[in-house]
């Protein structure tokens, strides 16, 4: 079907909507990536074969979902029309979820989430707590469509921001939109989205190009998937107003190559607005056109950064350039580009459909609309949540993400990936915005919110953080290629027990001139996550330096095992469980570790029922 | 015609060089010499510009990859959940580095930033079978049934 002007769009929601009853009972099985892992391919496919063979086809409905966001309790399904939520389905309950709740409306208590406050068991969706505390604006559709099917999108107004846009309003004017509702880029730096579609839309040039950075390297990160996954439309009717916004004619999207899923949905939605006459030559009728390709990286996170991600998609190695000129001057093959993240994509439709007064009443002063994190680490519910900017990071991890896991004290919450710090638990009541996160040392970023305990190690962290960016580095300038991997060696010896108190001033030293002086945003970033930890975990650094001990026992050269004789009952389990032979003893009798052959790998400590192995 | 000039015809135009690098590791499982050397030729690029797209993307590799590849999460939630010590079991137990392949190239061990599957941290990926909340001995256990 071709649609040719803004009221075939109309008509064509209208006959979608009347092919659906939305009384009609509908099965939705959530299929994102944290999902499948668990297992979901198969649950749908059961319920596939389960509702065909008892002929239920037409009582009941099967629909594959993208993401949902609890991926904790995956898979997920859920049953409308009344959203009855189950959680951790198994293929053997699909049979039981047919049967009793289908045919005879029982609830199966067994699938039920239990909420890890309150202990109470919780029926429909929109009752769970993780869900009911968030504002699901740019994700909440994601359980609501079929990704791969063009349809869900325009039944829930899908592309009218887009006929708005061509048919009632200015490139100026959309811009002026854009610039009243205060959207600031969800890549990380946080730059305002109209000012720089301006800065584009005033370059001068026949050839501009937009481009979607879906390049999501930050580890723990994977909103920007999930969205692609789950509702890639949204994304291209953002772009696809960009353009005619910045007058470009081209557009690219730049996606990670390990999200083959991301990437299968986006080409079929791509071929769909195609085929619907929303992309491609004189969309709905109008004299604008647009085209989008699809780029996969290859592997190196740098290239998030706009200039090296623009060097990529020429065909260069990934390395950053100085700017001026930036990429609004002179961009992709020297035109006036324009770089967003796909959440700022996204949340374009919504802006239009709503306006800037309604969008810009929702977040604080400063930053406005919602953000969406993946809440991970030591978290009851791991999962992607949306909230409004300005909650704090109580809420989120006490109200939303359940609280830590096994009765564990909450110790730092990590931000912004490895460009961003580590907030100590006193400052817990921190509003989550752009200039908060920066004044505690950190940043907003993507979006990554890792939970760590009183079992993580700071100095340790801080480590990981710096051995990434120092592997990740594109080796173009001395400061962050020589500084990053100098700073790295000083902490190695710390967690090895060779530190030394004069260290900790040469490292506050070494990250302030990377910090100053690297060329682009992963080594002006990269200090962050030691200069935070440096900050507000002092203690822990001179408990490695000065009394050679780990507080957090992770450390391998400053912890060792021992026996607690009295709950050993000599089951020998341990002794099976190490590898190096480095346990021993007679059965039914307290065993003993060697020392000098044990080489800490913490087989036995996991392996050991009775609590009788003890770190030191 | 080669399979290797087939794939070059597919993406002769400019830029086009990672998609074409990406297609030979599709086709070959790593980037044979030869086909760096025809592109080369045939593009008429410097081969010393394909070498260096070559090694600076990690994607990409020169050496052929074992009959299992062991991909080990090494995202911040992984990592705070353990994943470094399922690395050193699993080097220790296959006598080789992250990044190597064994002598008898049946395992191929690497380490990865973050597969986003963050709620099943620790995360092993065999062959694009998820082990997720992975432990030593469920490592074992696991294991047991490549090594046979």
């Amino acid at each position: 079907m071709r649609l040719r002007c803004p009221s075939d769009l109309v008509k064509a929601r209208k006959l979608i909507r009347s092919r659906y009853d939305p009384k009609k009972t509908c099965v939705t099985v959530c299929c994102g990536t944290g999902c499948l892992a668990s297992g979901a391919r198969d649950v749908a496919e059961t319920f596939r074969k389960e509702i065909d063979r008892r002929g239920l086809r037409p009582r009941v409905n099967l629909r594959i979902t993208g993401c949902h966001g609890f991926c904790e309790r995956g898979p997920l399904v859920v049953i409308y029309p009344k959203r009855i939520f189950y959680q951790r389905v198994k293929v053997l309950d699909v049979d039981e979820i047919l049967s009793q709740t289908i045919l005879k409306r029982k609830i199966i208590e067994r699938l039920l989430y239990v909420d890890p406050m309150t202990g109470k068991k919780i029926v429909y969706e929109n009752e769970v707590p993780f869900y009911k505390k968030q504002r699901r604006l740019i994700f909440g559709n994601n359980g609501r469509i079929d990704p791969t099917k063009i349809s869900y999108y325009i039944a829930l107004d899908g592309y009218t921001a887009l006929a708005k846009v061509l048919y009632k309003m200015s490139p100026q004017q959309v811009i002026a939109e854009i610039k009243r509702s205060g959207l600031r880029g969800r890549g990380g730096a946080g730059f305002p989205t109209g000012q720089k579609w301006e800065l584009c839309r005033n370059a001068n040039s026949r050839l501009k190009y937009i481009i979607c950075n879906a390049d999501e390297g930050d580890p723990g990160a994977f909103m920007d998937r999930s969205l692609l996954e789950g509702n890639p439309h949204s994304v291209l009717e953002g772009m696809i107003i960009g353009a005619y916004a910045m007058g470009a004619e081209e557009g690219y999207i730049y996606v990670r190559n390990e999200y083959p899923l991301a990437i299968k949905h986006l080409t079929i939605a791509l071929k769909e607005a195609q085929e619907w006459g929303l992309l491609g030559k004189n969309i709905l009728g109008s004299n604008f056109s647009f085209r989008i390709r699809i780029n996969r990286g290859a592997g190196a996170f740098v290239c998030g950064e706009e200039s090296a991600l623009i060097a990529s998609l020429e065909g260069r190695i990934g390395e950053p350039r100085p700017r001026p000129p930036f990429p609004a001057q002179e961009g992709l093959w020297g035109k006036p580009t324009n770089i967003n993240n796909v959440k700022t994509w996204a949340n374009i439709p919504l802006i239009i459909n709503k306006g800037a007064r309604w969008y810009s009443k929702i977040g604080t002063k400063t930053s406005k609309g919602t953000m969406v994190f993946s809440l991970v680490g030591k978290i009851n519910n791991t999962g992607l949540v949306e909230i409004p900017m300005g909650i704090s990071l109580r809420k989120m991890i006490y109200e939303i993400g359940g609280g830590i896991p096994n009765g564990k004290k909450f110790k730092a919450v990590q931000t912004g990936g490895p460009s961003g710090g580590c907030i100590p638990a006193r400052l817990i009541d921190l509003p989550v915005d752009y200039e908060k996160l920066t004044r505690a040392g950190s940043m907003m970023g993507s979006g990554g919110m890792v939970v760590m305990d009183e079992d993580t190690c700071m100095v340790n962290v801080a480590r990981y953080f710096l051995s990434f960016t120092r592997d990740e580095s594109c080796g173009k300038c001395t400061p962050c290629r020589e500084g990053i991997k100098q700073m790295y060696e000083i902490l190695d010896n710390i967690t090895k027990g060779k530190g030394k108190e004069s260290d900790l001033g040469l490292l506050k030293e070494l990250a302030q001139i990377v910090k100053d002086s690297s060329l682009c945003g992963l080594g002006q970033t990269a200090p962050n996550p030691v200069l935070t930890t440096l900050r507000y975990f002092p203690e822990e650094y001179l408990a490695h330096i000065k009394d050679k001990r780990c507080p957090a026992h992770v450390c391998q050269d400053l912890i060792r095992y021992s026996l607690i004789v009295e709950k050993c009952i000599g089951c020998q389990i341990c002794n099976k469980a190490c590898p190096t032979g480095a346990i021993s003893g007679e059965k039914k009798e307290p065993q003993r570790i060697d020392q000098k052959k044990c080489i800490r790998c913490g087989a036995c400590y996991e392996a050991c029922k009775f609590e009788a192995i003890r770190v030191e | 015609m080669r399979k290797i000039d087939r794939i070059i015809k597919r993406h002769k135009k400019k830029g086009a060089l990672v998609p074409l690098l990406q297609d030979v590791m599709a086709e070959y499982g790593y980037l044979p010499q030869r086909t760096i050397e025809r592109i080369s030729q045939e593009l008429d690029i410097p081969l010393s510009q394909v070498y260096s797209l070559a090694t600076f993307y990690k994607s990409f590799s020169l050496t052929p990859r074992g009959k299992y590849l062991i991909s080990v999460c090494l995202g911040t939630a992984c990592h705070v959940r353990g994943a470094p010590r399922i690395v050193e079991k699993l080097e220790r137990d296959l006598g080789i580095r992250a990044g190597e392949t064994t002598k008898d190239s049946k395992f191929t061990l690497e380490t990865v930033n973050c597969l986003g599957a963050c709620a099943l941290g620790p995360l092993v990926v065999i062959d694009g079978k998820y082990f997720g909340r992975i432990n030593l001995s469920r490592l074992d256990e696991v294991l047991k049934d490549y090594l046979k």
